[in-house]
């Protein structure tokens, strides 16, 4: 009995402890409001760990300042090193200079640092400040209204009032909005960058409320999750007083940093406060990276470390022995120590090693780091004021966002670039369109765009013709030429009008993206206007004659469809620009809007039977009963007459109809007031979304108001159509579409319309039988567009297709399954057509990656897009060659892909040397020798195309290596469809296997991983938001300034920097040496014949202002001539400028110099009177003199400020020397230099060592310069030489050398390679770079242009061929690639067979094969039998198209170049097939 | 709209950059061109010029007469002496006589040369006190000069240090023989040998009314054989510690192996134009014991001129640096002449 009590206490004290560890590790945080809490209670502890408001970002206090800067300096290395020297010199028996003077350049460093850290600090303090003391209305619950407060006064569970365009001070959960519909948009662009509005909604059950929103009878409990940073997540729930609950989204919660607009007044509760914002959380300071050369340096100032103990030991060793040989007998020199007592030699060795040690400190460089940091600094600064990387569009400039990583621009070897938004504008042009299988090809839209482009182009030209290089250097007088220029020409004048235009739309409207007038204003096709004005105007006859809709044509129907589909299936937003928000429409007297499937399964259960009943089951019996679906879901669902009378019915009671029935006659009207309609704009999430909906519009066909229960759109005869928007799948990169599910106005009924990427699509679409006409109408449809798509994809068009299908009757049947996903209403689509978006190429982008090329980088594109486009914007872009070889892997398994790998390493090798050549030549070209020798074969220029499949099988450990192997040797890589952790993952590959320099460049949030992996992110600050940028190590405007940036500021920084360290090394150890010279006459004693104040200042005072200058303004070659000749880039990637063996050149030639700088004066004293400090002060300034001219046969361009540096530093020397000399006779012991500068310049002999001993020294430097630079220069010493000629002759080389360089095939490329990695690919390089040769010299006699056009006279079109499913190969010349075609289609194994001889390439496509690799064939007969049956029909259209093409495609994709198709089989099947 | 134009293409966007030289790294330069043609002509100026420089020196240097004399191992006999520290009291006289054959003319130094001294020793060079030389009271204790500082019994050494310690004591006298019997003493000059600065200012007695008394409470150092007040007691101006044979000792020399001036010819009498031809001895007191150091003394007659000593090295470096560079010139030109056909590259 007594124990039954303890028992139950015990366990109440566990559950106690249970729940106290409850609250201890809850994920959750609850919020309640502030206005409810009385005295007390205010006080529990709980509210304390919440922050507030107030923004600290600052590291430092007043009081921590000191404490806390040294610790993170100490971190350092280098800086304990030298603290720890400085405090050696305290110890008497080591000391070596006086301690207090030695601590001086420690302190000074640090001290520097600290004042750096201060400011920084300062001025972080002082935007916070500025934040914090910002104002935001806050419920104030004694005066029971909204008062004025600083925002850091604002606290978890405070009531905030919004007004439009406000801030919003921290993470706010909506309560309130001015909104009817309880909306409030807001606009994130200080977040991520998104210049569209994002729309919020208020907290469910607070739309409810009849009432205003009061805050004082807010009683509800929140609880949410923890601080945390995903911005797209918010969760929680909140508990009101009855004990109901309420989820909350992301989309009731307003972000701190974002502004409030198109909405009154909004009111919400504090959720998270200040550090504890997602804003906040998000923000990471700037990153940290060391460049390679500063790895190596790194390297070899460990080397110093080294010498400098040898040196440390060699003297102690000397020491000792030195005092050893005078025994017991100590002559009156040496002197003993405080006791009296001798030391013995071993203790006098081991003090001596240590006063080494501080008088040879210098050796290691202590104002190295602070140097290259101030160096670094001022080489960001200019970077950023390069007025050639500041865009006028954007009005943005390049930024540079890693401070530390300069020069390691100057040493890329590899380039990664996404293709959206990077290498094209991510502007989309709506450009033509398919709709039920016929093409509408928007000539005029084509025109118009391509005069976009040729202004363009002409405008650059004038620009080049007018303007030499040197008139191009001053911006002012390029500008002239270009003003002078659009007066005189029409072309370029209307363009920069549309583009001044542009920029008036952008800085007027900055928050409405994508609506440049390029982008806005399309010109409809006429046909298709035509046939859309007809459909408008049959459908209202029909309406006003009570017709049934079903005598509306197939094909008019579908494009109804269509342009609806064009115009609701998004999520663009409509705003005006006048605030707030445009509110005029109609609202259907409707409940809450769908939020989640199961409510729309159940609102939609009750209308299907009311009304749909009877429709849906005749519609499904229509569609089973083989009667052939038109496409209209209103066509086919009302083709029976009774639910055509149901509707009409319908029609006229229904007060929605009623409804529309007015906003019809509004509509018209509004028609009629056009221009005010123009003033609508679309904010969309994506810019096709934008363009899509811009090209409806051109049809007349608008979007005028979105809701989130319903979409408004105007027609030309109809008027404005409401559809009640009943649900949204939204958008996502593994669905690849998107679907809205809208009762359609005119039909009741309800219909689906979905978008998505071709190949998804294409998958989902009503499976048709060929055996009724109707289905093979459609069927026919399907593989029409199919083709027009392949023709789109050519051209790198995006493609999207428009389906809708009626849900009633996928819903009928499998009503059970729509509750498991909500992937089942998009089956069985019904395809209306599909649209061909243009994704412009940036300007310059081809010319750029031709430099980049030239300049010996190599560029992989990787993109999430599909296979075609990417080759084909790839071509555009001049990526891969019209001469390349493509070397396309499209793998199913690991196994395969091995496989695969396998035999393009093998088929590469045999290309390189001339004996395996010929043998696979004699297995593969049968019967085709003469035409075709194989000496034209060997060239490197290959392309790799990679799919996402098969790149992550090729990222497999086992494959990795091969797969590199491979990727090296091509010229170009393209991965398509590759994902944002393959793109990073290629990138580490390279950079962890080939140990290469990696640059990254991209624009959108897929790239970031990419960005964040490779050595140089580099960001597109675009339209797809901030968050590469805030990724990235530099961001930049647009892909072209890659080019200046790389090839001119890289090369500039990296020779900058690297000279100089290297002239740093060079400098201390010089410095050193002389010391260390000097031992051997001083007993091996420590002494110094350099005074300890010129000693420790000369790193400091003396030599430093040059070396900085040069390192931040010394132009070894002009701007120009690094762009002019890209070539000279490589010089940065093979390290040219600071190599190992440099370090050591430069250390023999500080140990001449040196002894040269010390015995020149030691022969000319010895044996004479002079004292040890007058011997040592000319010593100091010979080594002075010596440094700074040393510098000066290094400097390659000297502007005022060199000199005067150089000046200045020479008489600081003098002029200190002269005041130290004479200011003080006692003050500095030991060395009490007192008159000593005096004293010897009135001696003729200083001058006169003063003269001979930098001659001497610098003899051989200069010499080996002169020798080097008439001899045998380098190319970056022609590329000097050149800058010296006058800008007629120079461009005229510059000419030449190009023509030139372009004749000269990859042949440096593959010497290049062998370096980098010589253990694993020397035998490959040996054999690439020994085999070439022999071969080469018959193409360099060649014109460059052979290659080329023989092979396309041999390869005239490979074409659409049975390939596997997402390997589509096209190819062919323009000219005769419609028969071969034909041909192709017919005996298609025949020709291929034929093909892969011709162009001496293993062509493996074999249809018998196909059949063993089932899973792989899964999808594709379907689509080749269309292809088969279709293309023969199609023949003539597609001929005609092609001339379309030809006139049209901006980009000319000229397409003749041979495309190595190697499908997924396995070795053995491979040979066999051909043999 | 034309005119609109051009104002947009004048004015400048809040965020481009300053279109000033310096920013877009334009300043104006001078762009040395280090190839052949361009620097033949500084290569052969400087050479000549070396050469010229060169030779001027090596003449001038040629005009010096010198004359030196290691008595170090001709007063073998003091030197054993010397080597029993406890002999120190005991005074030992040594003779050197020596023939000079030509006149010296104009100023002749007198010096003595110390082999393997290391005046430079790293602790030997800071054991001094700045501040004591200066005559100021200080307490020595806290210097540099320990362990020459105190005797046991506390009394502080003046000068203290190990380089006043250590100072060189040998006195030397020279007589001229005119003939072989009679023999005139050669007259020197004790003092203005030191730097000015050094005697003016580095160096001053304390302050007393007279010297001894300036040096009541210390003594001597324990090589010393008198107190610092009797280091000259015929000139007050040379005595103490602005004695000059002090001052220059207490200047440590750069090289273990050194001269130190010790006296100036006085041109008097036959001396008036330096030293004739003939038969001199010197008669030197032998202090200072070099046998432990296993150094050497010696003594040093010279003249100087304009470019230093006798020591011709400096304008054998300018000759050979010189004639290198010339040669070096030649070997450019050749090259360039050789190379002038193939450098077509960029030119034209």
């Amino acid at each position: 009995e007594e124990t039954e009590p303890g028992r139950e206490e015990e366990k109440e004290r566990k559950k106690r402890r249970r729940r106290k560890r409850k609250k201890k590790e809850s994920k959750t945080r609850t919020v309640r409001s502030n206005l409810l809490l009385p005295g007390p209670e205010a006080e529990k502890p709980q509210r304390s760990p919440l922050a507030n408001n107030c923004l600290k970002t600052t590291k430092y206090t007043a009081l921590s300042f000191l404490p806390k800067n040294l610790f993170e300096q100490f971190h350092r290395l280098a800086n304990v090193y030298f603290v720890f020297i400085a405090l050696l010199n305290f110890v008497p028996a080591v000391n070596a200079f006086q301690p207090e003077l030695a601590l001086a350049p420690v302190l000074f460093i640090l001290a520097v640092t600290a004042i750096k850290d201060l400011w920084e600090d300062y001025s972080r303090y002082r935007s916070d400040n500025e934040i914090n003391h910002m104002e935001c209305l806050v419920y104030c619950r004694n005066e029971k209204k909204y008062m004025n407060r600083y925002w850091k006064e604002v606290e978890v569970g405070d009531f905030v009032q919004l007004r439009c365009n406000e801030i919003i001070p921290a993470d706010i959960l909506l309560l309130s909005s001015s909104d009817p519909d309880g909306l409030c948009h807001i606009e994130t662009a200080n977040l991520d960058g998104e210049t569209n509005l994002k729309q919020r909604q208020i907290v469910r059950r607070f739309l409810e409320l009849d009432s205003e929103f009061d805050p004082l009878k807010f009683t509800s409990l929140i609880e949410c999750e923890k601080p945390n940073n995903d911005l797209s997540r918010f969760r929680g729930y909140i508990v009101h007083k009855n004990g109901k609950r309420d989820g909350l989204y992301k989309e009731n919660l307003l972000l701190r940093g974002c502004t409030v607009r198109n909405t009154e007044e909004v009111t919400g509760i504090v959720i998270y406060a200040g550090h504890e914002t997602k804003a906040l959380l998000n923000n990471s300071g700037p990153r940290y990276k060391r460049s390679k050369l500063e790895r190596q340096m790194n390297i070899d100032v460990l080397w110093c470390v080294l010498i400098l103990i040898v040196m440390c030991l060699f003297s102690a060793i000397g020491h000792g022995l030195w005092v050893w040989q005078y025994g017991e007998k100590k002559p009156v020199f040496d002197v003993p120590g405080l006791d009296g007592n001798y030391l013995s030699p071993v203790l006098a060795a081991v003090y001596l090693f240590l006063t080494m040690i501080i008088v040879f400190q210098v050796l290691i460089p202590i104002s190295l780091y602070v140097s290259i940091e101030i160096v670094k600094v001022c080489q960001v600064f200019f970077i950023h004021q390069d007025k050639e990387l500041y865009d006028e569009e954007t009005d943005s400039q390049l930024q540079c966002r890693a401070l530390n990583i300069t020069e390691d621009l100057g040493q890329m070897q590899y380039i990664f670039s996404d293709k959206t938004g990077t290498l094209t504008e991510n502007k989309m042009v709506f450009r033509r369109c398919t709709v039920s299988g016929i093409e509408y090809s928007h000539d005029a839209n084509a025109r118009r765009l391509a005069m976009y482009q040729e202004a363009d182009s002409e405008e650059e030209e004038t620009a080049a013709k007018g303007g030499t290089l040197s008139q191009r250097n001053s911006v002012s007088s390029h500008q002239s030429i270009k003003v002078v220029h659009r007066s005189l020409s029409m072309k370029s004048h209307r363009r920069t009008g549309s583009r001044a235009e542009a920029k008036r739309a952008s800085i007027l409207s900055k928050h409405t993206a994508f609506s440049s007038p390029m982008e806005k204003d399309i010109t409809p096709d006429p046909n298709l206007l035509e046939k859309v004005n007809e459909c408008a105007r049959s459908l209202e006859v029909m309406r006003s004659h009570e017709q049934s809709l079903s005598q509306l044509t197939p094909e008019l129907s579908d494009i109804f469809d269509f342009f609806i589909a064009l115009t609701i299936c998004n999520t663009v937003v409509v705003t005006s620009p006048d605030q707030p928000r445009q509110k005029v429409r109609v609202r259907f007297e409707l409940k809450s809007p769908v939020k989640t499937i199961e409510d729309f399964i159940r609102r939609f259960t009750p209308s299907r039977l009311t009304s749909g009943s009877n429709s849906s089951s005749s519609s499904s019996l229509t569609t089973s009963k083989s009667m052939p679906r038109l496409g209209s879901s209103i066509l086919s669902s009302t083709s029976t007459e009774s639910t055509l009378l149901k509707l009409e019915e319908k029609l006229a009671h229904s007060p929605q109809m009623n409804n529309n029935g007015y906003s019809s006659q509004q509509g018209r009207r509004a028609i009629g007031s056009r221009p005010e309609e123009g003033e609508l704009r679309y904010e969309a999430e994506s810019p096709d979304e934008a363009a899509l909906v811009y090209a409806a519009r051109a049809y007349n066909c608008a979007l005028v108001g979105r809701l989130p229960d319903q979409v408004s759109v105007e027609l030309p005869h109809l008027g404005r159509l409401t559809f009640e928007l009943l649900h949204t799948l939204g958008f996502d990169s593994i669905r690849k579409r998107m679907s809205v599910v809208v009762r359609h106005p005119l039909t009741d009924e309800i219909n689906v319309y979905t978008k998505g990427a071709d190949s998804v699509i294409m998958d989902l679409l009503l499976p048709c039988s060929s055996d009724d006409p109707r289905g093979k109408h459609q069927k026919k449809i399907q593989s029409k567009t199919q083709n027009y798509l392949n023709l789109y994809a050519v051209d790198g068009l995006r493609t999207l297709l428009m389906h809708e299908c009626l849900s009633e009757s996928s819903i009928e049947n499998r009503e059970e399954l729509l509750f498991q996903s909500a992937l089942h209403i998009e089956t069985n689509l019904h395809l209306l057509g599909a649209t061909g978006i243009e994704d412009r190429l940036q300007d310059g982008v081809p010319e750029t990656i031709a430099n980049l090329r030239k300049a010996g980088l190599q560029i992989w594109v990787l993109t999430g897009d599909k296979q075609e486009t990417a080759i084909n914007i790839a071509y555009a872009c001049k990526l891969l060659d019209h001469d390349e070889e493509i070397i396309t892997l499209n793998a199913e398994s690991l196994e395969t892909s091995a496989a695969l790998l396998d035999h393009c390493l093998l088929y590469i090798e045999s290309k390189f040397s001339n004996n395996t050549i010929n043998k696979t030549a004699g297995s593969m070209t049968v019967g085709f020798g003469p035409l075709s020798p194989p000496s034209s074969l060997v060239h490197s220029s290959l392309g790799l195309v990679i799919d996402g499949k098969t790149l992550a099988y090729a990222l497999d450990k086992t494959l990795e290596d091969k797969f590199l192997s491979l990727a090296r040797r091509c010229r170009s890589v393209l991965c398509c469809r590759s994902t944002p952790l393959q793109k990073s993952m290629v990138v580490k590959l390279v950079r962890d296997k080939l140990k290469a320099m990696t640059l990254a460049i991209g624009d959108g949030a897929n790239d970031v991983s990419m960005i964040q992996v490779a050595d140089v992110g580099v960001g597109i600050s675009g339209p797809e938001g901030m968050q590469a940028v805030m990724a990235s190590d530099f961001a930049v405007p647009r892909f072209r300034h890659l080019e200046k940036l790389l090839l001119v500021h890289g090369h500039w920084c990296y020779s900058r920097l690297a000279n100089m360290v290297l002239y740093f090394f060079y400098k201390n150890a010089m410095f050193v040496a002389l010391l260390f010279w000097y031992q051997f006459y001083c007993g091996f004693s420590g002494s110094s014949m350099i005074d300890q104040w010129y000693l420790i200042f000369f790193n400091l005072l003396f030599s430093s202002l040059p070396q900085l200058i040069t390192g931040v303004l010394d132009k070894d070659i002009s701007a120009e001539v690094l762009i002019g000749v890209p070539h000279l880039y490589k010089s940065g990637q093979k390290m040219e400028e600071y190599q190992p063996h440099m370090f050591w050149m430069n250390m023999i030639d500080a140990l001449y110099q040196s002894l040269v700088c010390f015995f020149i004066p030691f022969f000319t004293y010895y044996d004479s009177e002079v004292d040890l400090f007058s011997w040592g002060t000319p010593i100091t300034t010979i080594a002075l003199f010596t440094i700074i001219l040393h510098l000066a046969i290094e400097t390659k361009t000297w502007t005022l400020l060199h000199w005067s540096s150089c000046i200045f530093s020479i008489l600081l020397f003098f002029i200190v020397a002269l005041v130290y000399n004479v200011s003080c006779p006692i003050c500095y012991p030991p060395s009490n230099p007192y008159w000593t500068m005096e004293k010897l310049m009135g001696e003729p002999v200083f001058y006169l060592i003063c003269i001979i001993s930098p001659v001497v020294a610098l003899l051989p430097r200069f010499l080996y310069r002169t020798l080097q630079g008439t001899a045998f220069p380098t190319q970056l010493q022609l590329g000097r030489q050149l800058n010296r000629l006058p800008p007629e002759t120079r461009n005229q080389i510059l000419n030449r050398l190009n023509i030139k360089k372009e004749s000269i095939p990859q042949k440096p490329r593959c010497a290049e390679h062998s370096p980098q990695n010589p253990q694993s690919n020397a035998s490959d390089c040996f054999k690439a770079c020994n085999q070439t040769p022999p071969s080469q010299p018959s193409q360099h006699g060649n014109d460059p242009a052979f290659p080329s056009t023989t092979r396309a006279e041999h390869t005239t079109g490979l074409s659409v061929t049975a390939s596997p499913p997402g390997a589509l190969l096209s190819g062919g010349n323009k000219h005769s690639s419609m028969e071969s075609m034909s041909v192709e289609e017919t005996f298609p194994w025949n020709t291929t067979v034929d093909q892969s001889g011709f162009s001496l390439l293993n062509w493996i496509t074999s249809t018998p094969l196909f059949s063993r690799f089932g899973r792989v064939l899964q999808l594709s007969p379907r689509r080749l039998q269309n292809e088969v049956q279709d293309n023969v029909s199609v023949l003539g259209s597609i001929s005609s198209l092609h001339q379309d093409f030809k006139g049209l495609t901006g980009n000319s994709l000229k397409i003749s170049s041979l495309f190595v198709n190697i499908n997924s089989i396995s070795p053995p099947y491979k040979y066999t097939s051909i043999l | 709209m034309k005119n609109k134009n051009s104002q947009g293409a004048q004015e400048c966007p809040s965020r481009c950059p300053d279109n000033s030289a310096f920013k877009q790294q334009k300043l104006p330069a001078w762009k040395p061109k280090l190839t052949a043609p361009s620097v033949l002509s500084s290569f052969f100026t400087i050479g000549v010029f070396c050469l010229l420089m060169g030779i001027c020196i090596i003449l001038s240097a040629r005009s010096v007469k010198e004359i030196q004399i290691n008595y170090s191992d001709i007063c073998l006999s003091c030197s054993k002496l010397r080597e029993n520290s406890s002999n120190w009291d005991k005074e030992c006289n040594c003779s050197v006589h020596f023939t000079l054959q030509e006149n010296m003319l104009g100023d002749v130094f007198m010096y003595y040369r110390l082999q393997n001294f290391y005046q430079n020793h790293r602790r030997y060079a800071l054991s001094r006190s700045d501040a004591q030389l200066l005559g100021q009271d200080v307490n020595i204790e806290n210097s540099n000069c320990a362990p020459f500082t105190t005797y046991p019994n506390g009394t502080p050494m003046a000068p203290c240090g190990a380089i006043a310690n250590s100072m060189f004591n040998d006195s030397i006298q020279l007589s001229y023989h005119l003939n072989s019997y009679t023999a005139i003493q050669v007259p020197w000059l004790k003092s203005g040998n030191s730097w000015w600065s050094d005697k003016n200012v580095k160096f001053r007695n304390p302050t007393s009314y007279n010297l001894s008394s300036a040096f009541a409470g210390t003594t001597r150092p324990p090589y010393w054989q008198k107190p610092a007040y009797l280091l000259d007691e015929e000139d007050e101006r040379n005595n103490g510690y602005i004695n000059d044979d002090f001052i220059i000792w207490m200047r440590v020399s750069a090289f273990p192996t050194f001269r130190n001036l010790y006296r100036r010819l006085h041109h008097t009498n036959q001396f008036a134009d330096g030293l004739p031809a003939g038969n001199y001895t010197f008669h030197i007191t032998y202090n200072f014991p070099v046998t432990r150091l296993k150094g050497k003394k010696q003594v040093v007659l010279s003249t100087i001129t304009w470019s230093g000593g006798s020591n011709l090295f400096l304008g054998i470096a300018y000759t050979v640096s010189g004639a290198v560079t010339v040669l070096a010139g030649f070997i450019i030109t050749a090259i360039h002449l050789k190379l002038r056909k193939k450098k077509t590259y960029f030119q034209r």
